[in-house]
Formats: structure tokens, C-alpha cells, sequence
């Protein structure tokens, strides 16, 4: 059984068709990567396919849910205000879990050390980091990520296409966008262009 | 479900500790609105005491608008609450407990800070309880009734005038029969009856509007 089969999605915002009559299935170690101008609506079929976002028409197999997916959007999820651990311990309760592994999760992300400073003074490319965290806080099989690559440096870069990798080999999937091209050695990467 | 409860106003307070200026802001207001009135009467004046429950009700009411408007946008525009949204706990026990954080550090401490500012206004001392637990009852409806309106204001670039104009008719009530205890409370009358009513309108409040603000919530995505 495919982790996510999409039937004739139809994607609106407001009154506007963005995508239309999309199908595709994504099996378990896949990763789909969505291309398209800016306003092709990759964000906006990512939110429908998470479950933010009402379907115009089409069906999703099957219907998202939390617990089942991750969701990474294009804003971090971070309060400027609190810490990365303050920030995920939050995150953590909000999907009932404790947070123990906190520490070696933010040491795997290389952002052990800023850990308890307020987000507001961590770079962009930290925050970032601290986001992705949370892939690794929680096993999910699908992964939704908006331009998951922003901000990240050379480093970030190749760490993050480890973590896809133990991801994909654990029997997970995931579908991104990204307007640069994802790290070269993830396997079973297939592209969809939106028109 | 005590848990999601606990972690809520867990980060409540954290954020509350990190930005006083937040919380402490409307009690200033609170306390300078109340002595302009004061200062602004004749001095002495035995009629000020008359309109002191008014004027002590609609200036906690006006303090406690000043945060609603911060109530949900943060958690939109940093994204939080698309997790909040995908996370396995129900929404609307998150936004109880968002709702409840906020009272405990607006409505609470306004409702306290009533009694030593009544004096100023030469309130009769044996009402002061009956406005302290008026307040104490009808913050709360304040803070359900702008939490609502400030979910169904959270997706619009500025809220701006828009969320009192929601918020000030629906109040009405509640300062109606607040300000109405604690003027029969001044003359010396029984206060039960506007108080129940008082009560009842909170618990009315409290088993519609928390899934009513998380449903005006979701709408902020589409």
C-alpha cells in the first residue's frame, strides 16, 4: 500500500485553480519533488496534502492526519521569543510526547550550542535547523517539506540529505519543494513539475 | 489531556516572563485611566462614587482589549499554529488553555487591582467585594468573547479598530450586570442575582466558545 495516493486533486485558492486534476502515489522510500514557478501553487497543494488546507475536489488515500505526517512549512514554527528547547518541548507536548531526546536531536543538527538562546538572535539558517528537529523528535512515514533547503549552508545541506536517507531506508517518503536542486545520493527522487 | 493543558500555559507563562511589558501594560492603563477620572472630577464630588462601578468596569474592559489582538496572531504569522493544527491533541483544549493563560495574566490581575483603585474613586469599601468577584466572573467572558474575535481577525493583515467593534456589543451584558452588582452591593442591597447571572453567562461562554474560536482558527488557513 503507497504511503500517499492522490486522485485527481484539485487545488483553489480563493477562486483561482492552481493545480488541477493531479494524481500520483508515492510509495514507501520515495521522495517527490515538486517544481514550479513561483505561484505554480506547490505551497498551496503541500497544505492541502498536510490537511491545513480543504481539497477543492479529488481524494487523498489516505486522509491526512496528525500523528501520520510531518509538516515543515516555509515559517519555522519557532516563538522569537523562547529558546529552540523551549520552542520543541512546546512541540512535543502539543503531540503528547516527552521530551527527552531533545538534547542529542539538537546536537545531530549541529545546534546544541545556541540551544538556549532566544530564537530572535539565531541566524536563519539556525532557525532552520531547529525546525527540522522536529523530523527526527518524532517517527512519521511522510514528510511534507516547503523549501526545506532555505537557509541552510553547505553543512546543513549534506546533514540534511542524511537524515532524508535514514528516513527513506526506515520505509518513509516525503514530498518537497525546492527551487534549487536537492543534494545529489538521495535515492528514488522523482520530480513533478506544475504547470 | 492535563498534559496538552500543562504544556500550553507552561509556554504561556514563559512567554509572559520573557516580555513583561506585555501583560504589565494594561494594568498601567488600567490604573492611569482610573485616576484620570478621578483627577478629572470636582474634588470630592459624593457623585463620582455613583459612577464608579462604570467607570471601573469599562476601563478593565478597555485594558483587557488592548491584548487581545496579540492573542493568536504571533503563533499565525511564526507558524506555531499550523502545528498546533497538526499536532494529535485536540485544538480546542489548546485554545482552553491559551484562553486560560490569558485571564490568568489580564483578566485576574485586573479584577484584583479593582479594589485598591476603587478607593480613589471614594467606592463604598463593603462593595469591594462584590466588584472583585464581578470582575473575577466577567473577565473571564471578556477574554472567551476576544479570544473568538480575535481568531476570526487572526488572518487579516491589521485588525486594527475591527476587533473592538466586534468585541464591545457583545460584552454588553456582562458590564451591565457587573457594574450592577457592584452598585446594589453600594447601596447596601443583595448582590446574588446579578452575580448568578453573571456566572451563568460565563459558563455559557465556556461550553461554546473555545470550539467556536478553534473552528474560526482553521478558517485562517483557507
Amino acid at each position: 500500500m503507497p504511503i500517499l495516493e492522490a486522485k485527481a486533486l484539485t487545488v483553489t485558492r480563493g477562486n483561482r485553480p492552481l493545480v488541477s486534476d493531479l494524481s500520483f502515489a508515492l510509495a514507501a522510500g520515495e521522495v517527490l519533488h515538486l517544481r514550479g514557478s513561483n505561484g505554480a501553487g506547490k505551497t498551496s497543494l503541500l497544505e492541502v496534502l498536510s490537511g491545513l488546507r480543504s481539497v477543492a475536489s479529488g481524494t487523498m488515500a489516505p486522509e491526512p492526519e496528525g500523528g501520520r505526517l510531518h509538516w515543515l512549512g516555509h515559517k519555522n514554527a519557532l516563538n522569537l521569543a523562547l529558546t529552540p528547547v523551549e520552542n520543541l518541548e512546546f512541540w512535543c507536548g502539543l503531540n503528547g510526547r516527552a521530551a527527552h531526546g531533545l538534547v542529542p536531536v539538537l546536537e545531530k543538527l549541529g545546534v546544541a550550542k545556541v540551544r538556549h538562546r532566544p530564537c530572535r538572535t539565531l541566524s536563519a539558517g539556525q532557525k532552520r535547523r531547529s525546525a527540522l528537529a522536529r523530523l527526527l523528535l518524532d517517527q512519521r512515514p511522510l514528510w511534507l517539506l516547503d523549501e526545506p533547503l532555505d537557509g541552510l549552508d553547505a553543512q546543513g545541506l549534506e546533514l540534511f540529505a542524511e537524515l532524508l536517507k535514514a528516513h527513506l531506508q526506515n520505509g518513509g517518503a516525503a514530498i518537497i519543494t525546492s527551487h534549487q536542486p536537492l543534494p545529489a545520493g538521495v535515492p528514488g527522487v522523482r520530480e513533478l513539475q506544475l504547470a | 489531556m492535563i498534559a496538552i493543558f500543562a504544556a500550553v500555559l507552561h509556554r504561556e507563562l514563559r512567554l509572559a516572563a520573557t516580555a513583561k511589558t506585555e501583560w504589565l501594560m494594561p494594568l498601567f492603563f488600567y490604573v492611569i485611566v482610573v485616576t484620570l477620572f478621578g483627577l478629572g472630577a470636582k474634588p470630592n464630588d459624593p457623585q463620582l462614587a455613583e459612577f464608579a462601578p462604570a467607570i471601573l468596569w469599562v476601563g478593565a474592559l478597555l485594558a483587557a482589549l488592548l491584548t487581545l489582538e496579540r492573542l493568536f496572531r504571533a503563533d499565525h504569522e511564526d507558524g506555531t499554529l499550523e502545528q498546533i493544527f497538526l499536532g494529535t491533541q485536540p485544538v480546542t483544549l489548546v485554545v482552553a488553555a491559551k484562553l486560560f493563560a490569558h485571564w490568568l495574566l489580564t483578566g485576574l490581575p485586573l479584577a484584583l487591582l479593582a479594589a485598591p483603585l476603587s478607593a480613589a474613586l471614594g467606592f463604598s469599601s463593603v462593595a469591594i467585594p462584590a466588584l472583585v468577584a464581578g470582575l473575577a466572573l466577567g473577565t473571564p467572558v471578556l477574554t472567551l468573547i476576544g479570544g473568538f474575535a480575535s481568531a476570526l481577525t487572526v488572518g487579516l493583515p491589521r485588525a486594527g479598530v475591527l476587533l473592538p467593534l466586534l468585541v464591545l456589543p457583545l460584552v454588553t451584558p456582562v458590564v451591565i450586570f457587573g457594574a450592577g452588582a457592584a452598585r446594589v452591593a453600594q447601596s447596601g442591597l443583595d448582590v446574588t442575582a446579578p452575580l448568578y447571572f453573571l456566572a451563568a453567562i460565563l459558563v455559557l461562554g465556556l461550553t461554546l466558545l473555545p470550539w467556536a474560536t478553534a473552528a474560526a482558527l482553521r478558517n485562517a488557513f483557507e
